[in-house]
């Protein structure tokens, strides 16, 4: 059971907003680079985020660059899940290959600050705030073998091939 | 049934028959990354402890995004990609060899392949009929140890192109409208397929362009079938044996159509800050600019330097507007300064920055002030993307974008001449 606090973003929030091309020198610095996550969406939200918070947020989370350290980041500043209404394509797989859960739901009934319970196996989130109880889509079979192993490294580190 | 393009050429590079929906294991023709993913995967490639990779002669390494590097760091993740390239005996397209996906299109990729790169513009090579697609480090890492990746064939939408474009009017112009249309999450997991009567008046130039921004609806790739076009192209570049025709199955099953007449189309552009957020030249004139700038992966080819130049002969920016050009290659460049449009675009009184990124991801070469409005040619106008989270980015053609140079503000090429 994962547990934390909800930090709510709206929709559309790009990998320029969380980690943009201006700090593209500090990423083989990741701790330095982490300090800045999501900054051009919350400049207050790195020093906020505590270990085990979530990243809550409206539709297409995670669109266009493909940098990797855009789930590198987050996950490194603690979170321990996003949760979104969408997620582009490319975040989702880096994500997932970096083992940070990434749970497709109907956002709009979290609020920012609300207290949270991801049961990741059940697949249910539990809004303790408001009492109100979410149901996320079930991630494909690979991407669940992939994230059981804790990433895609791993997972190849272990079977030496895709066995899929 | 028949196939989408999408589903035959994951077949042949599967074991087995590919359909919408299915997982497969496909091998990779060509595994890319580029200056600021290549460091990440590099050190993913070290961490699995690979010790060489699948195919040195089909792994390359580019260097295009700090091209030359502006500071020490990344000058540092050059030496450790230089390293690395110089171990492995890959492919390596050092400072000033230009977009890598300019090079990909120009050198690398061939239709039916499946091309991976670490950055998400790699769906440009789409255009030439070969599923090229985006993937993070760890995922490129893992394809140069390998040479295969784990794959969701994706269903595929199918985009009918009719008619030919007005004057003033072009592949921008069109990609900037299916985005505005479909949204920028139209496509997010499907392929976007290219085809219909009117595919023999595009380019391989404007395939490029529509390719490149086929991701800016979600698209996992953005295909065209490979024809005469793709042939002539190939030929062009002595690549002439790297050519076969494909297309799709006349029975192939869609999701959806989408039908798009090009002599209906307008001078289109994104306004900021995001891609789908599009409206006609037209609505917005008046909005001033403080810098243009023509060039990347998405419009930095020799027929949009020609088109820039046809507009600016003659003429000069405006005072308040800077113009900054960046051909996407060296070729580029070259035939540029050969066919006079370098010399007429310095006269116009445009910076030309060497071939690369340039101004387009916001490292160098360009930043935009606190307030100030960017007409760009590039494919992204995300807040911060050049380089100040307080600027303005309108994304447009470069028939729009030399226009406004000159008048100072967002213009209608069709306004003006
Ligand atoms: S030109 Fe811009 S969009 Fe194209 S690869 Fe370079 S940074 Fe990315």
């Amino acid at each position: 059971m994962l547990k934390g606090k909800a930090f709510k973003f709206g929709g559309g929030i790009s990998t320029d907003h969380i980690t943009p091309g201006r700090l593209a020198h500090l990423r083989s610095d990741l701790p330095k680079l982490a300090k800045h996550v999501l900054e051009d969406a919350d400049p207050t939200f790195a020093s906020r985020v505590k270990k085990g918070d979530f990243v809550v947020a409206g539709s297409n989370f995670g669109l266009g660059s493909s940098r990797e350290h855009a789930p590198l980041v987050i996950k490194m500043s603690g979170v321990s899940a996003v949760l979104a209404k969408s997620v582009a394509r490319i975040f989702f797989r880096n994500a997932i290959n970096l083992g940070l859960p990434v749970l497709t739901c109907d956002t709009d009934g979290i609020n920012d600050g609300d207290e949270l319970e991801v049961d990741l196996a059940g697949g249910t989130v539990n809004d303790i705030s408001n009492g109100k109880k979410l149901t996320f889509g079930k991630l494909p079979d690979v991407m669940l073998k992939i994230l059981g192993e804790g990433g895609l490294l791993p997972y190849i580190q272990k079977h030496g091939d895709f066995k899929l | 049934m028949g196939k989408t393009l999408a589903e035959k050429i994951l077949t042949q590079k599967s074991a087995g028959d590919a359909c919408a929906g299915d997982i497969v294991i496909s091998r990779v023709d060509l595994a890319f990354v580029q200056d600021t993913t290549g460091p990440l995967t590099v050190r993913q490639f070290q961490a699995g402890k690979f010790e060489r990779l699948a195919d040195p002669e089909r792994t390359a390494l580019f260097f295009d995004h700090a091209a030359p590097s502006p500071n020490r760091q990344l000058s540092n993740d050059h030496q450790l990609l230089r390293q690395f390239a110089k171990d492995m005996g890959c492919l390596k397209y050092d400072v000033g060899s230009g977009v890598c996906h300019q090079i990909v299109a120009e050198a690398l990729a061939k239709p039916g392949d499946v091309v991976v790169g670490s950055d998400s513009h790699t769906v440009t090579a789409g255009a030439l009929g070969a599923f090229a697609t985006g993937m993070g480090s760890s995922d490129v890492a893992i394809i140069f140890a390998l040479g295969k990746t784990w794959l969701r064939v994706p269903e595929s939408i199918r985009v009918n192109i009719t008619g030919r474009f007005k004057t003033n009017v072009g592949a921008k112009d069109l990609v900037l409208y299916l985005i505005g249309s479909i949204g920028a999450d139209g496509a997010t997991y499907k392929a976007l397929e290219f085809g219909g009567k009117g595919l023999k008046n595009l380019t391989m130039s404007d395939r490029f362009t529509v390719a490149n921004m086929a991701v800016e609806a979600g698209a996992k790739v953005g295909l065209f079938p490979s024809d005469e076009v793709t042939q002539a192209y190939l030929k062009a570049q002595g690549r002439g044996k790297d050519f076969q025709p494909l297309a799709a199955d006349k029975d192939a099953n869609y999701e959806k159509t989408i039908d798009i007449d090009l002599g209906r189309l307008e001078p289109m552009v994104a306004k900021p800050h995001q891609v789908d957020n599009v409206a006609r030249a037209k609505e917005l004139k008046g909005t001033k600019i403080q810098q243009v700038f023509i060039g990347t992966c998405t419009n930095g080819r020799l027929e949009d330097l020609a088109i820039a130049a046809a507009i600016l002969k003659g003429k000069k920016h405006h005072p308040d507007t800077r113009l900054v050009v960046a051909p996407a290659s060296p070729k580029v460049l070259l035939e540029a300064i050969a066919a006079g449009y370098i010399k007429t675009l310095l006269e116009a009184g445009a910076v030309i920055l060497p071939p690369g990124c340039g101004a387009c991801l916001g490292l160098h070469q360009g930043i935009l002030g606190d307030g100030e409005a960017c007409l760009s040619t590039a494919n992204r106008n995300f807040k911060g993307r050049m380089g100040n989270p307080e600027a303005f980015i309108y994304l447009a053609s470069p028939a729009t974008a030399a226009t406004s140079a000159v008048t100072g503000e967002i213009t209608d090429p069709g306004e003006v001449s």
